[in-house]
């Protein structure tokens, strides 16, 4: 038996050098891609990641040019018959070679890392949009989207026109002192508010309108305490009516929190499509005006 | 365990060790067999019509003019793509079946499982401090390492937790199985706890990232990967022959053991640190991949009997076969998008164990 023991040993002892030699392969860091391509230099076949940039290709009548989609285009219609590479955050990098593409437009925060690596591993040229909750932000998509698809003179037509209709939505809520403060309710399991911080496309959305937001205390989601909620004095609750089985109105004025607001007192709910409230494409003035008319009613201008 | 026949430790064989070890070697045969077609259909499957098959002929060959692009793309997807899954699934797969195997021989228990004695959890700490620390307190770690920062904490998450519960188990240099389980099980709701503050911390891009984690997928495998986890995994299945002799004597007890000549406490180290350095690699790559640790030995014990020296080899290669059909499933089903693998294994197996065990009922001696 000696054998054996000593075989053991063996082993204990050479799992020291084999964790060693792993450190070693992670030291040897996979090859950054090169970056900084603006322009595709085939648009013909192209896969839209995002719902947002998806929406803009349509706006600026490039349609065409798509070969495939991801699961948060919904909108419009039209873009629901392409193929579905699944979920942005989600992406199988076969599935999406498997369409064929001649570029990638991804919106910022697409992924996993290691989908998106070997994406830019392959000759197919990658671009990447950056997303910011803001009036500027729309702006930017635009003027990257166009420029990848060498359509610069339509970005710039669609820009200028997407700037006037946001500069006139955000007008009609300029001159209103009294500002609704505003609860996006991402969603209510169980009875727990996921409510949304800072740094938020609710929050842009929020502020865009006209409204603040009632919560300031954090960025991203989180789960709000009954007694956070109460604190957050909401004038209105903001809700999607998307995002799986939406609570009932009659279950949201139910959590005593949300009932002793403002909000919960005059049961002001306003619910509205997910991917066209917080999507920051060429949608967002009409979302800015239906938002503003909502918390407003007729004292936002027309 | 009254019929459990011993062999290797020293112990005559009786007379159905010869029927049980024929068919033992034959099952084996016909698993190699099904390992090969799982490769085969792994390499061959997917989302896109890249074909294996082409790419090994334009290697040969040279591609047809004209299709030298498209020949390049299928390359990079049978090579970067495909193959690294394979040798991932296999790798993963083998290393959680026999990891099951062995903790079910130690705790003389076929419920065992390296989710049990906390392992697992402490993995999922690491890798959850990763995603959610990676950018403020550890970026210096995420830095240094990149992409292997994830799978690196995984691992060492889940031998550092082993490594606690074995001094908290071990009084003059005598490990106790019982304290073992039990201290396990206090780590492992520790490390939940601990997973559960950096769940609170998280912001909503972290908490998306770890829900697809805790999915389990063999989505990310690249070659890098397979170079920082497969020598650990490769070590730990090295130890299985030695693990193997040694299991079926402590069958009989440690006692009995002992005085067969079996370095018992050697044995328990080797066997707790070999588990946790392949299921800590695991965890890391692929996240939450469940029940193939309890549902692959345990089909196997009905098969083949409960001998380890038949049993480890070939819960690897049954583990191995599972994950890639598995896999190749998650691939396929709705391309060009890709379920998480872990929905895959347990949606298919836990009710096919379900039947087996309905079949059974009653005639299930471990």
């Amino acid at each position: 038996m000696a054998a054996l023991r000593k075989r053991a040993r063996v082993f204990t002892m050479a799992l020291g050098p084999a964790i060693g030699l792993s450190l070693a392969f992670a030291a040897l860091l996979p090859a950054r891609a090169a970056e900084g391509t603006q322009v595709f230099a085939d648009p013909s076949k192209i896969a839209a990641i995002g719902g947002s940039i998806t929406e803009i290709v349509f706006a600026l009548g490039e349609q065409d040019r798509l070969v495939a989609r991801d699961s948060t285009s919904r909108y419009p219609e039209a873009a629901l018959k392409l193929p579905d590479v699944g979920y942005m955050r989600q992406l199988s990098p076969e599935g999406v070679l498997s369409v064929n593409p001649s570029g990638i437009l991804a919106l910022h925060g697409s992924g996993p890392k290691e989908a998106v690596d070997v994406l830019k591993k392959t000759s197919i040229p990658f671009i990447e949009v950056p997303e910011r909750y803001d009036h500027e932000g729309i702006l930017e998509k635009i003027h990257i989207v166009g420029k990848a698809l060498g359509a610069d003179a339509k970005a710039d037509a669609l820009a200028a026109e997407i700037d006037a209709k946001l500069k006139a939505a955000e007008e009609q809520t300029a001159s209103i002192e009294d500002r609704k403060r505003v609860l996006f309710v991402l969603s209510m399991q169980g009875g727990k508010i996921l409510a949304s911080g800072s740094d938020t496309a609710a929050d842009g959305i929020i502020k865009l309108s006209g409204g603040v937001n009632a919560i300031d205390g954090f960025s991203g989601y989180k789960q709000l305490s009954d007694e956070a909620v109460i604190t957050a004095r909401p004038d209105v609750i903001l809700m999607m009516n998307n995002a799986g089985p939406a609570a009932s109105d009659d279950e949201l004025f139910a959590n005593p929190s949300i009932l002793s607001t403002p909000a919960g007192a005059a049961r002001k709910v306003v619910r509205m499509d997910g991917g066209y409230l917080l999507g920051f494409g060429p949608r967002t003035a009409d979302v800015i005006h239906d938002l503003a008319a909502s918390l407003y009613g007729g004292q936002a201008a027309d | 365990m009254a019929d459990q026949s011993i062999a290797g430790a020293g112990i005559m064989a009786t007379a159905s060790d010869g029927d049980r070890s024929a068919r033992a070697r034959v099952v084996i045969l016909l698993l190699c067999l099904g390992l090969a077609v799982a490769v085969l259909l792994s390499l061959t499957s997917g989302a896109s019509d890249a074909s294996a098959i082409r790419v090994v002929g334009d290697w040969l060959l040279g591609a047809a003019p004209g299709d030298e692009a498209l020949s390049a793309r299928d390359r990079l997807i049978v090579y970067d793509i495909r193959l690294p899954r394979v040798i991932l699934g296999v790798l993963i797969g083998a290393a959680l079946a026999v990891s099951g195997a062995v903790m079910q021989g130690l705790f003389r228990n076929p419920l065992a499982d390296p989710g049990l004695i906390g392992v697992s959890a402490g993995s999922s700490l690491g890798a959850v401090a990763v995603i959610v620390l990676g950018a403020t307190v550890l970026a210096p770690f995420t830095a240094a390492l990149g992409t292997l920062a994830l799978p690196l904490a995984a691992f060492c998450g889940g031998l550092a937790t082993t490594l606690v519960l074995y001094q908290v188990a071990t009084r003059q240099g005598r490990t106790s199985v019982a304290t073992m389980l039990l201290a396990g099980i206090a780590l492992a709701a520790l490390a939940i706890a601990l997973t559960g503050i950096l769940i609170f911390m998280a912001d909503d891009r972290q908490l998306r990232d770890l829900t697809f984690w805790q999915l389990g997928s063999l989505a990310g495998a690249t070659w890098q990967k397979i170079g920082s986890v497969g020598p650990i995994i490769v070590l730990a299945l090295a130890a299985m022959p030695f693990l193997a002799r040694c299991l079926n004597a402590l069958a009989l007890g440690e006692a009995t053991a002992g005085h067969l000549g079996i370095p018992v406490q050697r044995l328990k180290y080797t066997a707790i640190v070999g588990v946790s350095a392949a299921v800590g690699a695991s965890v890391a790559v692929s996240g939450g991949i469940g029940f193939v640790g309890i549902v692959v030995p345990h089909l196997l014990r009905l098969a083949i009997g409960p001998d380890n020296r038949y049993l480890l080899p070939a819960s690897a290669l049954l583990g191995a076969c599972l994950l890639l059909l598995a896999d190749a499933v998650a691939r396929t089903i709705v391309a060009p998008a890709e379920l998480p693998i872990g929905i895959v294994t347990a949606i298919a197996g836990a009710p096919f164990f379900l039947w087996i065990l309905l079949r059974k009922r009653g005639v299930i001696d471990l």
